[in-house]
């Protein structure tokens, strides 16, 4: 046997071919991940400065429409400041952590039927696996980083999430027990025969998440751990350059995956009215930034709770309304057997 | 399972508790941990149970774990650094554990595999890990599993009592 027939054959070669696949998957996937988390920071400017009957950003390009990339320019280029008594190791990877767990969540998600980089049975609680990873990247963060703001964003925020993941993988029970499988795409198909999806024989375990979903990410009415007035900018203080831009960044991936985990999960995923020929993403993406708009339109119009409500709403409100939609679920399913 | 997989899984698992067993920083520690978690986790997903590999992240690295950050952080670390990493009874806990180890390698070669059930790898497979763990929890050993969630209920009311200032 010589050189060539070692090297390719049959069995190695189709582990390449598989591999490469999923490497282009998930470049594609990355690639236009990046370019949504840019436009979603000028999105936000833009929506939440019309709704304050401001303009937004106007100066870069038309409209405004180079800032996340004069943004990008200017953090790559400042300088990386690390505070004294710091702990250097923990505080670098603290950011890579907060990204790490958003992103590798994302390769389970369906984009359109049959696209999806990694389709394994157990989809779902590997997204719920990640994202209680997500804590670990701002409690170290703020630990790391010997600032007592940093500090007690943290522990607020790692309280919050410890909370609010309970409610939110208990409002998931519903769907799960509805579809059958823990796999997104068999999900999404078992929500063909309910026109529009879960939402509404799913709506009280919706709602549940959705809330969940606002707290996970730290987004307003729950940005508790960021709160400007008290603690600067919590847990994320002391970070500077491209450092915090990694943060941002988490931040925006956190809000588009809770997004796609609710339109598999409650919204028929790929599903729409009516076949779009071509863009077979199509309704996935015009559903995607309808969440992005919500994320921004209850950021401009509510404002933020105070932490002993937060932690009441989470124990006492979501999670004994979780528990109730799966028992009703549960009631329903066997009546109808 | 790839046999060079399972080698380095389990030299890591080895190493990393080590090596988290003699940091003197014990968030450091808690860190080493969890990526030791990870590869218990993967162990898991070789061994085809997929379910326990998700749990394994889900309970252990990102509930259990998280808790103990954050009592760790409460922690003057600083004193914590300074002081001697173990105590003086060190070399006894050695030499029983290590006892305990050899014991237990003697004892593997006397293991009696259990009779063979319905649940064969192609079975699991066909029928997805979790399909398959959850139809024979809630059926045919739902009395232990009853049992320990009675336990863990009354777990849950004494940390309520504890933390409770006044009882009425």
């Amino acid at each position: 046997m010589n050189f060539f027939e070692v090297v390719f054959q049959p069995g190695i070669m189709d582990i390449i071919v598989k591999m490469l696949i999923i490497l282009v998957k998930a470049v594609v996937v990355v690639g236009v991940l990046m370019l949504h988390v840019t436009y979603a920071t000028y999105f936000e400017r833009k929506s939440i400065g019309h709704m304050q009957v401001r303009l937004g950003p106007m100066q870069v390009g038309p409209h405004g429409l180079l800032q996340p990339i004069a943004d990008f320019i200017k953090l790559f280029f400042k300088e990386d400041i690390i505070p004294a008594g710091a702990d250097k190791p923990i505080f670098f990877i603290a950011p890579v952590i907060s990204i790490f767990a958003g992103m590798t969540a994302i390769s389970v998600i369906p984009f359109f039927n049959g696209f999806v980089i990694a389709d394994i049975n157990i989809g779902l609680l590997f997204i719920l696996a990640m994202s209680s990873l997500n804590a670990y990247g701002v409690m170290l963060a703020g630990w790391a980083s010997n600032s007592k703001y940093s500090f007690l964003g943290s522990l607020r925020s790692s309280a919050q999430v410890i909370s609010y993941e309970i409610a939110m993988g208990l409002s998931l029970v519903g769907v799960m027990m509805m579809s059958g499988s823990l796999n997104l795409s068999d999900i999404v198909r078992a929500q063909e025969r309910f026109p529009g999806g879960f939402y509404w024989p799913q709506a009280l375990g919706f709602f549940v998440f959705m809330v969940a979903a606002f707290a996970e990410t730290n987004r307003t009415p729950f940005d508790l751990p960021e709160a400007e007035s008290e603690l600067v900018a919590g847990y994320f203080t002391e970070y500077s350059g491209m450092r915090f831009a990694l943060f941002y960044v988490a931040e925006y991936v956190g809000m588009i995956l809770m997004s796609l985990v609710a339109i598999t999960c409650f919204l028929g995923g790929w599903d729409g009215p009516f076949a779009i020929p071509y863009v077979p993403f199509a309704w996935l993406f015009l559903k995607l930034y309808f969440f992005i708009f919500l994320f921004y339109w209850i950021r401009a119009t509510v404002p933020r709770y105070r932490y002993d409500q937060l932690m009441a709403l989470g124990w006492k409100l979501l999670i004994p309304l979780a528990l109730l939609n799966i028992l009703g679920t549960g009631l329903v399913k066997v009546l109808l057997r | 399972m790839n046999p060079y997989l399972f080698g380095y899984l389990a030299a890591a698992i080895v190493g990393l508790s080590a090596v988290a067993l003699t940091r003197k920083n014990p968030v450091h520690a808690v860190l080493l941990m969890i990526v030791m978690f990870f590869h218990l986790a993967v162990l898991y997903l070789g061994l085809g149970a997929e379910f326990l590999a998700a749990v394994q992240i889900i309970v252990y690295a990102g509930a259990i774990m998280v808790l103990f950050l954050f009592v760790i952080m409460m922690l003057n670390i600083k004193e914590e650094i300074e002081g001697e990493r173990f105590t003086g009874g060190w070399p006894l806990g050695i030499s029983l554990a290590s006892g305990l180890f050899l014991l237990l390698i003697i004892m593997t070669g006397n293991v009696l595999p259990g009779q063979q059930g319905i649940y064969t790898a192609q079975v699991i497979a066909s029928q997805t890990d979790t399909k398959a763990l959850g139809s024979v929890l809630y059926t045919q050993y739902i009395f232990p599993f009853e049992l320990a969630s009675l336990v863990l209920l009354v777990a849950v009311v004494g940390a309520i009592v504890l933390a409770k200032k006044k009882l009425r």
